[in-house]
């Protein structure tokens, strides 16, 4: 492909704050992205003034001139927001740094989230004031008004499509809260679940049962990106980007439920250019980290980017499948957004990194192919694939 | 007037420049859909411009409230305080074929553990809320009983 930034940048560091429940944090929403980012630089061996770019998503309050006026960074050449809500843009904001590093407009940018929900308030609350126009008053005064909400209507349909059961759903809860036991920076750790639990827990909206859907955390995450040529100089060993896309079908953004293609987790278009763009195809991908807003949005992603037919699901979501470090295709193998941690996704690019660099703490087997997918059934979304030294 | 399906205390909807001829609708138990004058395209949510032809003469035209549920959901967690008594409710979308399939979100009247069937025929009711501040007209919906 002419021009591809395949295999020309790579994450070189990664940080992270401790993760809290909500409203937890004791430190500001700010605070947390510099301590995340101190971190991913320490990690890296890389100098914070050295920063010259910041690239982050879902209109984080952390503002690129600040963080970098506070960080005592050199100079600023990249301010970057990919724009859309909820985790869609956790692999967009990788793919805005790399290309923006491989166009020359920049040398070390970070991409970043922070969220700090005691302080600003929360996601899953429906809006609390007297009125409402625009978009929203279609669907708020008949009490459709969540992201639990907004996308059961979605995933409710593609199940009656294609007569998938809710043990497929269940599997991939069953195997994000596995994997968490295992990794201590979980929220959920020391927390595990088991079929039963998950059938008797409540319905928040069918099909999601409470397990079905991620949490609400504070905390913060950070990554260090350079040129592929520069980064053989630091202390890790990098995850090259070797594709990274964001956008949508057509006219997914039409308002009030009135994407023409409804039922999707938004990436049918978007798939095909990340398997061109990376030269691979969904069965070399050795790990994935597939981002829970509710275990509805991993069953269509995993369907669109190819890992299974529709038809299929029924056989194919089993939990066995999904653990690492036996299973064919380990998903979510830090515990993700359902046990690990919402950090809007960013979390799940995190573990894509360790698992290359061979650090997880549910290690697959030689990593070479480490695949994310970012923020299901918004728009617009966005996934990318890391690839090891021996990929590049 | 019978009860409202959901309990009171939700944000009460405001017609905005947009979707004044809707609101304005309801409340006279008319449905009215967003149209193309120049190519008769459907759309919905209402925007500026046709997206079939891109003509800024659009225009709403009235629909019979009749429909076929495309998907649903049954809601049971309350995310807003006024829901908190609620107990389980269903929400619906319902796309209309006489206007070209654009969808409207609306509930689903009856018992809430009814069964529901993607593909069933419903029709409108109007809601009215004359004590609303401002006063508004809900579009709800009800299984086509022929």
């Amino acid at each position: 492909m002419a021009g591809t930034m395949r295999g020309r940048v790579a994450i070189v560091g990664v940080g992270e704050t401790e993760y809290y429940k909500r409203g937890q944090a004791p430190d500001a929403e700010f605070k947390l992205a510099l301590q995340a980012i101190v971190k991913a630089c320490a990690d890296a061996g890389v100098d914070p003034k050295t920063i010259d770019g910041f690239a982050s998503y879902s209109n984080d309050r952390s503002d690129p001139s600040h963080l970098a006026a506070a960080l005592g960074c050199r100079e600023l050449r990249f301010a970057n927001m990919q724009w859309g809500g909820g985790g869609g843009g956790g692999s967009g904001a990788v793919a805005n740094a790399a290309a923006a590093i491989h166009a020359g407009l920049a040398e070390t940018v970070v991409v970043f989230r922070a969220l700090a929900q005691g302080q600003f308030g929360r996601f899953g609350q429906g809006p609390q004031r007297n009125t409402i126009s625009g978009d929203m008053a279609h669907t708020v005064p008949y009490g459709l008004m969540s992201p639990a909400q907004m996308f059961a209507m979605k995933v409710v349909r593609f199940m009656h499509d294609y007569g998938v059961e809710q043990s497929a759903l269940r599997a991939i809860s069953l195997a994000c809260y596995e994997h968490a036991q295992h990794n201590p920076r979980a929220v959920m750790h020391g927390r595990p679940l088991d079929e039963a639990t998950y059938e008797a827990s409540r319905w928040i909206v069918e099909p999601f049962h409470l397990f079905d859907c991620c949490m609400e955390n504070d905390g913060a995450a950070a990554m260090v990106l350079m040129s592929a040529e520069r980064a053989k100089d630091f202390a890790q060993q990098p995850a090259y980007v070797l594709a990274a896309v964001a956008g949508s079908h057509y006219r997914a953004g039409a308002s009030v439920h009135n994407t023409p293609d409804y039922a999707t987790s938004t990436f049918k278009t978007l798939a095909p250019r990340l398997y061109e763009m990376a030269g691979v195809e969904p069965g070399d991908i050795d790990v994935l980290q597939s981002y829970e807003n509710f275990t509805g949005g991993v069953l269509m992603s995993l369907v669109e980017h190819g890992f299974c037919e529709p038809e299929a699901c029924n056989d194919f979501f089993v939990k066995e499948r999904f653990l690492a470090p036996s299973g064919e295709l380990p998903l979510n193998t830090s515990g993700g957004n359902l046990a690990e941690c919402y950090m809007h996704g960013l979390g799940l690019n995190i573990e894509a990194v360790r698992q290359i660099r061979g650090a997880s703490t549910r290690q697959v087997t030689d990593v070479d192919l480490s695949m994310v997918i970012s923020g299901p059934m918004v728009t617009p979304v966005s996934s990318c694939i890391l690839g090891s030294e021996a990929t590049v | 007037m019978s009860k409202p399906y959901l309990n009171a205390g939700l944000a009460h909807p405001v017609a905005n420049e947009l979707d004044a001829p809707y609101w304005q609708g309801l409340s006279e138990e008319v449905l009215r859909i967003q149209q193309c004058v120049h190519c008769a395209g459907w759309q919905w949510g209402p925007e500026w411009v046709c997206h079939h032809c891109l003509s800024d003469e659009v225009t709403f035209v009235e629909v019979a409230p009749e429909g076929v549920i495309y998907s649903y959901e049954r809601v049971w967690h309350p995310v807003h305080p006024a829901l908190a008594d609620q107990g389980p409710y269903l929400v619906v979308l319902v796309s209309l074929p006489q206007a070209g399939n654009v969808r409207l979100v609306g509930n689903l009247l009856g018992d809430p553990m009814q069964e529901v069937r993607i593909g069933a025929r419903v029709k409108g009711v109007f809601e009215h809320h004359l004590d609303g501040q401002p006063a508004f007209s809900l579009l709800q919906w009800c299984i086509h009983s022929d």
